[in-house]
């Protein structure tokens, strides 16, 4: 029990100093690393402001005090009891060589059934473009209902790529912040226990699948593949990217046969997630520049062949990158930061 | 579990500590100064990017608009990374993002939290996120879930005046130090603050109820501490509360112990 509070203020505050400003340089520098004797130090003085925090609960005059022991005992508590990693320096380099990849593998089966659900999509949106050609103004955003193929790959090939003269840096910025959008709300829709998500994926494939059914039945196969796959290959797998990281949260909400609380399955995946979406951010701005300045060139100005031939070059990389990147072994401390994440 | 607007976190040392926790509207304020700082700011580097529209009109559109979605995607997260949870709003408003079990904020949990707000938003100013922050025991919109935050405020704790109400009186109860111990012992901060707020409004009460209220106060520090009868005898009840906040609210330094002995009706 305190008597004087004054003599206890007087004694105790050189400890809550030491550990204050402790604290602030661990917080202002994540790589300090204390050594042993100033660690246990570092312990004593939190276990000592606890202390006092405990015996100045009862103290009803105080509450600027309580307020700021409150305080220091919480970032302590933090710095003590965090499990997790310590942040580190940004590697760029290293983060999309090896960590990129390597997460994308780890949660392979979301890839997949987002994949699968795309898929649903486009066949739904094939047939329906197939057998129910009223369905085009449903099933095709942007105005493609409006177009016939065969008109707009004679109109597109006589413009010799000038229509977007003068903006294509705008239309690119344009492609790559819309799209960028469309994959975090992707994501963003797991919350809503992946609904949302299996959705926009679904919504998405029918798109895909009722143009892609439209030009091949006007016969404009090639011009189809000569427009979409530069940017397609890398846009559309980003965006069953994000929807994976999306199912992944969903997963991580619903918690099918784990055993673990919400709030655990949540913290342990929050890392995967983004690690994901920015790499789905860098694909989307690749995405958008090839598709301003090269897929809306066609015929004469860039044979077909070339661009399919790219799309086809791109698609290869993309898959071994994925596949086979970060395959090399880790070094012994990102492998036991994997395994604490996985 | 009940919706409460304090959050209790306890240490594995058995230390309890509490955060107050934020309201939903308290936090549409702060995202209203947020949205104006976003808005400031990237009217000012349009300005700056006009002048590229000298060189190039296309190049200029195409920047403004990289500039506008990294501003109003990357300011919540630039801003709570570099200030620990805090942005313009929520430094203004006294508000901070932290990590729900009170450990030490992560990157990703704040990349997530600021991404859902895509969700948040929906359908529009920030609907499902409100509804949410409602809902949740712990004031967390859809973000907040997902990321494992929570938004808490500390309020600035200012001190009543209370020179006003008991400077320089002499209080019967001081002469009994052990006594004056145990009562800050047993009564907690938040029956002081009941007492303080009673007896500032004191005035504000009809006679009648003004007599009651004090009577069921002092009756209840009564039963607390018991004070000898030398100590209570001739003073009324508001009196009795006064002389205990005297003793909860002050410490004894030098200059105090040297009270002057005023009779304490002049009060």
């Amino acid at each position: 029990m305190i008597i004087d509070l004054q003599k206890f203020m007087s004694s105790e505050r050189p400890c809550w100093s030491e550990l204050e400003s402790m604290l602030n340089r661990m917080e202002s520098d994540p790589q300090h690393r204390l050594p042993l004797d100033r660690l246990r130090h570092f312990h004593y003085l939190y276990e000592r402001t606890s202390a006092d925090l405990a015996r100045i609960m009862t103290f009803s005059s105080e509450p600027e005090i309580r307020r700021y022991l409150e305080n220091l005992v919480a970032r302590a508590y933090g710095e003590i009891h965090e499990t997790r990693g310590k942040q580190h320096r940004l590697k760029p380099l290293s983060w999309f060589l090896q960590t990129l990849p390597r997460t994308f593998r780890r949660h392979a089966k979301a890839f997949w059934l987002s994949v699968a659900i795309t898929c649903v999509g486009i066949i739904f949106g094939g047939f329906a473009t197939a057998f129910d050609p009223e369905s085009r103004s449903v099933t095709m955003p942007f105005g493609h209902h409006l177009m016939d193929p065969s008109e707009r790959v004679a109109k597109e090939e006589q413009t010799m790529g000038e229509q977007l003269s003068g903006r294509k840096g705008s239309f690119s910025t344009f492609l790559m912040t819309h799209n960028t959008k469309v994959a975090v709300l992707t994501l963003a829709l797991g919350m809503t226990w992946g609904v949302g998500t299996v959705i926009v994926l679904f919504h998405n494939g029918i798109a895909l699948g009722a143009i892609t059914v439209d030009y091949v039945q006007a016969g404009q196969t090639r011009f189809l593949l000569g427009w979409l796959m530069p940017h397609g290959v890398i846009e559309i797998p980003a965006i069953l990217i994000a929807g994976q990281a999306g199912l992944i949260l969903a997963g991580a909400l619903i918690g099918w046969g784990q055993r673990r609380r919400m709030a655990e399955r949540l913290r342990a995946i929050s890392g995967d997630v983004v690690t994901l979406i920015f790499g789905v951010a860098l694909m989307l701005v690749w995405a958008g520049l090839v598709e301003a300045f090269l897929s809306q060139y066609h015929e004469p100005v860039i044979p077909y062949s070339i661009k399919i031939g790219f799309g086809f070059v791109e698609l290869f990389l993309l898959v071994i990158f994925l596949s086979r990147g970060g395959l090399q072994s880790p070094s012994p401390r990102n492998r036991e930061l994997e395994t604490r994440n996985a | 579990m009940a919706k409460t607007n304090t959050l209790l976190i306890q240490t594995p040392e058995g230390i309890v500590f509490s955060q107050l926790l934020a309201g939903p509207m308290a936090r549409f304020a702060a995202w209203g100064i947020d949205l104006a700082c976003i808005l400031a700011a990237t009217m000012l580097l349009n300005m700056l990017i006009g002048f590229l529209g000298l060189v190039s009109l296309d190049l200029a559109r195409a920047i403004a608009t990289v500039v506008y979605f990294i501003v109003s995607i990357g300011y919540g997260m630039a801003a709570e990374w570099y200030w620990r949870g805090q942005t313009v709003g929520k430094r203004l408003l006294r508000l901070r993002v932290m990590d729900a079990q009170g450990l030490r904020l992560q990157f990703s949990q704040i990349v997530i939290r600021n991404l859902l707000r895509f969700v948040d938003m929906l359908p529009a100013f920030y609907l499902v996120g409100g509804i949410a922050c409602l809902v949740s025991r712990r004031a967390q919109r859809l973000g907040d879930l997902a990321a494992n935050t929570i938004v808490v405020r500390n309020p600035r704790i200012t001190k009543p005046d209370l020179d006003q109400l008991l400077a320089g009186k002499y209080n019967s109860l001081r002469d009994y130090p052990h006594l004056e111990a145990r009562l800050r012992q047993r009564i907690s901060p938040a029956e002081a603050s009941i007492a303080m707020q009673a007896l500032l409004r004191r005035d504000r009460l009809e006679p009648q109820a003004r007599v009651e209220l004090f009577e069921g106060i002092a009756a209840y520090f009564r039963s607390k501490v018991e004070f000898p009868p030398e100590a209570t005898d001739g003073i009324t009840d508001e009196q009795y509360v006064r002389n205990v906040l005297d003793v909860l609210y002050r410490t004894r330094t030098g200059p105090q112990r040297q009270r002057t002995r005023e009779p304490v009706a002049a009060l």
